[in-house]
């Protein structure tokens, strides 16, 4: 079949020929202004083309960066609002934070101020405290001037009573020196003058005084000197220095009497307090003996005191009495000796009285009790 | 026969010297004749007597002695250079108690005059035979000792501190427990001469014991025994705290106020010189006495006294007010402010006056209310005064300016600092205005009344250094008021408006 059409076409073809080789110069000319033509519509709508594209491409890019933009906004926008919003949490917490404390500090204050003013004026500056201290001292100061005014009122009066005293001792004095001065029945006295109506006060007082005794003949004792215008000695000394003595030719009296010598040397013995005696029991060197006493008393290391070394106690320290503790006819046993002290070489028989009845029961046992290292057996 | 003759020949000396020794005691107790005495060598007459056999005419001519070195400081000099002080202590042991009481008496008298004298005879080793002479068991003997152990003493610590080296306190002590009156009074004199020097010997005199019997002395009558117990615990007090604390905790206290309405003004000096040792140490002892009531014992004793007397009493107030305002508030409601203004005016002696002006000082110096209790009762122009007067002495002026500005400037009292304006020198003056700049401002009747007193007046005639304090409050008192006040009362102001009149052109 292509062979066929082949062969048809190309007889038409050669006379296509020929009317297009006519044809052929138009239609140079027709197809090259229809060429150009076209190619000039073809580079218009080229650049239109090109034109869009670009203008779309543009608005495809823009569209784009817009999106972009709008991304980076949306992406920052939210971040930077988580960021301030968390900050505003915490803002917001110091702020409450602040206010709180600002509150609390307020009430603080309130209480310290309170409490301040309380306890200054309760302790430090007591107004009422004070004005009562002050009353109270006017007031004890009232009383003190009161009992100070009131003593020396009774002093004035003890002086007055002192000063009359003594002036009616003086008045009594002299009536009783110029008691011959009362009147007789036939003479009237000085001081009872006829003329008076009631006798004077110094005639009474005469007639109630005694007159006065002849004034001893005062001995002058051996000792008194000028020094007697001193304050403190204003009389003679009890003391006697030196021993009376007796009459060479005296008369030895009958009877169991003791050596005078003696006696007197016992009797005129010059007082030698011991330090013990002459102190107060409430000194306190006293005390302080008395404490260490105690202790010794109370810590010693074994029981037995220490005996003592010598016999010198027994030979120069005998205790000699005085002579009013002495009897009747030698000395008294009481407080010298012991109750319940004997002395053998006293008695004139070995064995004691015999009794005629029987004694009390009780001193029966006297003696019999105790141990030899006692007294008697 | 002639053995009688011998013994005759020899009476008649010892009678002789017996004679011879009375009379020269007697004459020696007459002022007139010692001089005669003097130039007739009596001194070194006498001494050999001092060695006689017979005992009377021994303690004779220790009496004559000891009445010529009583004298004059010059015998007394004289009787020691002749040696005679050994031969005395010497002999002291083995005398009588007549001779003891003599020997005393001439130590007494030789060391009352010096401290030289005193030294000398402490040299002699006298103090250990006086102190044996304390021992002794008469009072007349413990007496003599006592008071010249007191005459040593007195002169200075040296000598005291050596007396009490010989252990003499602790028998002082005992003989005030003594019942002779006049034992009592020379032995507390002795413990106050030993413990005024220091505060080491006021111990020892305390540490024997003897705060608690002066104590029990106070009550006693008699009014010398008294002068010396009170004597006696005020120099103990004076030293420190501690020894105040403990004079203070023997209970005088209500006891003490009774002596300051004695008789004896003597007796109402010392006790209230121990009020003043007391109260002077700390606060504490001050609300001590305070509270005793002393405050108003010491005023009235303040009364009723004059001259010297009143001073440790004045200076008490001051003590007490100065401590704390509390007590200086006790001392205005005991009404203490009037006495102490009498004895400004009243008194002669420069250092009363003193006394009194720094007292009051102390009362005002604390607030605002003291200031003005202070000047109520009319006591600043009387403070002025003494201050102007050109006849008061260095201190009593020293004295007076400080009481004067300590209290001014607590002073808000205007009626009562107005008339110290128109008089106050320039040296007062700052003070008295620096006051009314304070308070005018805030007062308008106040300001009213400055005016009307010519107390502006007076401010703007003063002259003041510009920059200086005086011209800041000037400038401060002007503001409170407005000008043409101040400038009606500036000086010179007449003239100004005379001017004015004069250059003024009338418009017709």
């Amino acid at each position: 079949m292509a062979a066929a059409s082949c062969g048809r076409e190309e007889g038409a073809s050669m006379a296509a020929l020929a009317r297009l080789h006519e044809r052929l110069a138009g239609l140079r000319e027709e197809y090259f202004l229809t060429n150009r033509a076209i190619d000039e519509e073809r580079k218009a709508k080229y650049k239109a083309a090109v034109k869009i594209q670009r203008w779309f491409r543009a608005c495809r890019v823009r569209a784009y960066l817009r999106y972009l933009s709008k991304m980076a906004i949306l992406i920052q926008k939210r971040w930077r609002g988580y960021l301030r919003r968390k900050y505003f949490r915490e803002v917001v917490e110091r702020a409450y934070f602040i206010k709180k404390q600002k509150f609390y500090n307020e009430m603080a204050v309130r209480i310290q101020k309170t409490w301040r003013g309380y306890y200054v004026r309760k302790n430090i500056h007591n107004f009422y405290a004070l004005k009562k201290y002050l009353q109270g001292v006017s007031v004890k100061n009232e009383i003190v001037r009161l009992e100070l005014q009131e003593e020396a009122e009774i002093k004035e009066q003890e002086k007055k009573m002192k000063d009359l005293e003594k002036k009616e001792k003086e008045k009594k004095y002299q009536a009783r020196k110029t008691h011959y001065l009362l009147s007789t029945e036939q003479i009237p006295g000085v001081y009872n003058s006829p003329s008076r109506k009631s006798p004077d006060p110094m005639e009474l007082l005469l007639r109630q005084s005694k007159p006065l005794t002849h004034r001893k003949q005062q001995v002058k004792s051996p000792f008194a000197d000028e020094l007697y215008g001193w304050p403190t000695c204003k009389k003679p000394p009890a003391f006697v220095t030196s021993l009376p003595v007796l009459p060479a030719d005296r008369q030895k009296p009958q009877g169991p009497f003791r050596d005078p010598a003696e006696v007197l040397q016992q009797r005129y013995k010059p007082v030698e307090p011991t330090l013990r005696v002459r102190e107060s029991m409430y000194s306190s060197p006293a005390k302080t003996r008395e404490l260490t006493r105690r202790e010794e008393w109370r810590n010693p290391i074994h029981g037995k005191e220490f005996l003592p070394f010598s016999s010198h106690h027994k030979n120069y320290e005998k205790y000699e009495p005085s002579l009013f503790k002495s009897g009747k006819y030698g000395q008294e046993a009481y407080g010298t000796k012991y109750f319940r002290e004997v002395y053998p070489k006293k008695w004139i028989a070995d064995k004691d009285f015999e009794t005629l009845f029987s004694s009390i029961a009780l001193f029966e046992k006297f003696g019999k009790t105790y141990s030899s290292s006692g007294q008697i057996v | 026969m002639s053995q009688r003759q011998v013994l005759q020949v020899f009476e008649q000396y010892q009678r002789a010297r017996s004679q011879f020794a009375q009379a020269v005691a007697d004459l020696a107790a007459r002022p007139q004749s010692i001089d005669t005495l003097r130039s007739a060598d009596v001194v070194c007459l006498l001494r050999p007597l001092l060695l006689d056999v017979v005992p009377s005419i021994r303690q004779i001519a220790a009496l004559a002695l000891g009445r010529l070195a009583d004298y004059d400081v010059e015998l007394a000099e004289a009787v020691v250079k002749a040696g005679i002080v050994p031969q005395l202590i010497g002999s002291l042991p083995e005398e009588n108690r007549y001779y003891k009481k003599a020997a005393a008496f001439v130590l007494r008298a030789i060391a009352k005059h010096s401290p030289q004298l005193a030294n000398a005879i402490v040299q002699y080793g006298a103090l250990y035979m006086l102190v044996i002479c304390l021992e002794d068991f008469d009072p007349g003997v413990k007496e003599g000792a006592s008071w010249a152990l007191g005459y040593i003493a007195r002169h200075n610590p040296e000598l005291s501190q050596a007396v009490v080296d010989a252990g003499a306190v602790p028998l002082l002590v005992l003989c005030i427990q003594e019942p002779e009156i006049a034992l009592k009074r020379i032995a507390a004199s002795t413990l106050s001469d030993i413990s005024k020097h220091s505060p080491e010997l006021a111990q020892t005199v305390v540490d024997a014991g003897a705060i608690a019997y002066l104590a029990q002395m106070i009550p006693n009558p008699d009014a010398k025994l008294k002068r010396q117990v009170l004597s006696a615990l005020s120099q103990i007090a004076k030293h420190s705290v501690i020894l105040a604390q403990l004079v203070a905790e023997a209970e005088i206290f209500p006891v003490v106020l009774t002596c300051l309405k004695n008789s004896d003004d003597y007796v109402k000096k010392n006790g209230a010189t121990l009020i003043r040792e007391i109260a002077k140490h700390t606060p504490e002892l001050s609300q001590y006495v305070v509270n005793s009531g002393g405050v108003a014992a010491v005023i009235d004793c303040i009364g009723s006294c004059r001259g010297t007397v009143r001073l440790p009493g004045i200076m008490t107030l001051g003590y007490v007010a100065a401590h704390s305002e509390n007590l200086s508030m006790v001392v205005i409601v005991s009404k203490g402010i009037p006495p102490l203004c009498l004895c400004l005016v009243e008194e002669h002696e420069d250092h009363i006056k003193a006394a009194a002006a720094w007292a009051l000082g102390q009362i005002g110096r604390h607030t605002t209310e003291h200031a003005r209790h202070v000047a109520v009762a009319n006591v600043l122009p009387t403070l002025l005064d003494i201050f102007m007067d050109p006849r008061s002495s260095e201190d009593l002026k020293t004295k007076t300016k400080n009481a004067l500005e300590n209290i001014l400037q607590k002073c808000t009292y205007l009626p009562a600092l107005e008339p110290l304006l128109h008089e106050a020198p320039l040296s007062i003056m700052p003070h008295i205005i620096g006051q009314f700049s304070k308070v005018l401002p805030r007062d308008s009747k106040a300001r009213r009344l400055f005016v009307t007193t010519g107390g502006l007046k007076k401010v703007q005639e003063i002259k003041a250094e510009s920059g200086s304090l005086l011209q800041e409050y000037i400038n401060t008192i002007n503001n409170c008021y407005p000008e043409e006040i101040v400038r009606y009362y500036s000086p010179g102001y007449s003239e100004t408006l005379l001017e004015r009149v004069e250059n003024y052109q009338p418009v017709l």
